[in-house]
């Protein structure tokens, strides 16, 4: 595992600050969205997967694919601190002829798959798992959904044919932050029970805290299951690091003032 | 038309390992023997069709050949959205069968006809649209689906599609095939209702066009500016397939001649039939074809 998570920590907070900063630069919204995910990316990009940033296309190389993809900033950011591009290049976020689209785009180093439209991840995160058992490959896939996203019925369609394909490569990561675009999840359309609806589909489940930097490294490297695909639903709160975004839906889409902005950067500084 | 390219699969598939199928849960009584040749190859993914894709979409970026096959307007409209993001967006690999496009399904009901894959398949970058008039195209057809490197819809019909062609034509993608020469009027067309234009045995130039995009633009230019009656005759909706493709070269061109577009027409009906029935309604059949030319044209 080789854990450091004094490095770890710092790299999340960085990648806390860099959204913010594309964001509010970029002039768009999704913050929250990003903020939520950040401990997970961390942990994905920095300590469990096999990733070649100087052969991005390696064909050993572990997949990792955004479906939440409108949590993209957080991505970037990891992507660009692992190595695969520049930092002037991270600067063009949702800029004029940027690749660094508001959702990922496969065009972009780093990238295995476009996303954006939500429900798409776990399809194709499938079939990529398909495809290393045809071709006896060894990488394993990481899908990281949404829990607003599992609304979307072709989630459910891809959960069926993943566990009846035995596809126990395939590691789907659920950002449990319990908001979505216009309401409380439960509210909106309820998922509850959520974990049992994953173990009645043939699922592997875990749940764990998402900004526990330890649970989440634990429960990504930990040995497949024979048989099963695994889900690890990380609790996660809208907005993390930053006090006044924190579970707060309408951080979801808003696009921080300027003095929101220099206070969130002022949060960040002082938790290390 | 479906024997012909199963019968082309398999034998694709003993060469080239990359080569997967998946199907949405159709093909009883088409895809056993492929099934009994490649057990780990042949993927039944249930009824779920844009999950299909997605997976396609995902196996290709891993560098196998995925076909996915289903009725077509499950193939196309269903998973639209997956095929437009995953596939073409993406440029992935993936070859998508449409099995019974147009008013083969007819008599199942209006959920299994279908005569708008085209249109919507149409404006997608990177996707190439094939439409096989019969057995022998089907083969040659899904040779080159295979064989290029990118998405590909194939437009297949069902079964008992007579031959046209009795000696194999010379086929690649993006190019019509003149298949006969007449002198004032033009007739293009695409797919199974080809047999019925040939039928019909009009003084006319035919010209079968089995790529639906890329379209043989040269080709429909020579053809448009040598004949004075054109017409686009299709087992499809008049808005969006080919006919629409050829009246977009043709509104780009000094063409000072007639046009005019046969082909399924803007409206529901509540009442079903056989695929010939169906036809006949929209004036498709050879005895149709033949009296609407002799109108337009006198």
């Amino acid at each position: 595992m080789g854990l450091n998570l004094t490095k770890l920590t710092k790299i999340a907070n960085q990648i806390r600050r860099d959204v913010l900063t594309i964001s509010y630069h970029g002039n768009i919204g999704h913050i929250g969205s990003a903020l939520s995910v950040v401990d997970i990316l961390t942990c994905l990009y920095f300590n469990a997967a096999k990733i070649y940033p100087r052969q991005p296309r390696h064909s050993q190389r572990d997949r990792i694919i955004l479906s939440k993809g409108h949590a993209c900033a957080a991505l970037y950011s990891a992507l660009f601190h692992k190595g695969f591009f520049s930092k002037a290049m991270l600067n063009t976020y949702h800029q004029d002829n940027t690749l660094l689209a508001g959702h990922p785009e496969i065009h972009l180093s780093g990238i295995d798959a476009s996303s954006g439209s939500l429900g798409h991840g776990l399809s194709l995160a499938s079939g990529m798992a398909l495809a290393g058992k045809i071709q006896h490959r060894q990488y394993k896939v990481f899908a990281i959904l949404s829990d607003g996203e599992c609304d979307e019925g072709s989630v459910w369609e891809a959960a069926l044919v993943a566990s009846h394909r035995q596809l126990n490569n395939l590691i789907a990561i659920i950002d449990y932050n319990r908001l979505q675009a216009f309401g409380r999840t439960n509210q909106v359309v309820n998922l509850e029970p959520f974990k049992q609806k994953w173990q009645t589909f043939g699922w592997r489940v875990k749940m764990i805290n998402g900004h526990n930097l330890i649970q989440i490294i634990k429960a990504l490297n930990s040995p497949l299951s024979k048989t099963k695909p695994t889900v690890i639903i990380c609790r996660t709160v809208l907005g993390k690091g930053v006090s006044f975004m924190e579970d707060k839906l309408e951080w979801h889409y808003l696009n921080p003032t300027q003095a929101q902005f220099n206070q969130a950067i002022k949060e960040l500084k002082f938790v290390l | 038309m479906r024997q012909a390219f199963i019968n082309t699969i398999t034998r694709l598939a003993k060469k080239d390992q990359r080569i997967v199928l998946l199907t949405a849960d159709l093909g009883f009584t088409v895809f056993e023997s492929f099934r009994r040749q490649f057990p780990d190859r042949f993927y039944n993914v249930g009824v779920a069709e844009a999950n299909m894709i997605g997976m396609a979409a995902g196996m290709a970026q891993s560098g196998l050949i995925p076909i996915t096959y289903s009725i077509a307007t499950f193939a196309s409209l269903r998973p639209y959205e997956f095929i437009r993001n995953d596939v073409c967006f993406q440029n992935a690999n993936v070859k998508i069968i449409g099995v019974g496009g147009g008013l083969g399904y007819g008599s199942a009901g209006f959920s299994h006809t279908n005569y708008e894959d085209l249109s919507v398949l149409r404006p997608l970058p990177n996707l190439t649209i094939l439409n096989p008039a019969d057995p022998v195209e089907t083969e040659l057809l899904t040779i080159l689906a295979i064989k290029h490197a990118g998405p590909v819809y194939l437009r297949l019909g069902k079964v008992g599609e007579p031959v046209i062609h009795h000696q194999p034509p010379k086929i690649s993608i993006g190019q019509g095939i003149v298949y006969k020469t007449g002198k004032k009027i033009a007739i293009f067309t695409s797919g199974r209702i080809a047999a019925n234009v040939i039928a019909a045995k009009l003084k006319a130039t035919i010209v079968i066009l089995p790529t639906i995009k890329p379209l043989d633009i040269r080709l429909i230019k020579k053809i448009a500016l040598s004949h004075q009656n054109i017409f686009s005759i299709e087992e499809h909706s008049i808005i969006g397939g080919l006919g629409s493709g050829i009246a977009e070269v043709l509104s780009e061109l000094p063409f000072r001649g007639k046009f005019k577009r046969l082909g399924i027409t803007d409206e529901y009906f509540k009442t079903v039939g056989s695929q010939d029935f169906l036809r006949r309604r929209y004036g498709l059949m050879p005895d149709q074809i033949i009296q609407t030319i002799n109108r337009e044209t006198k």
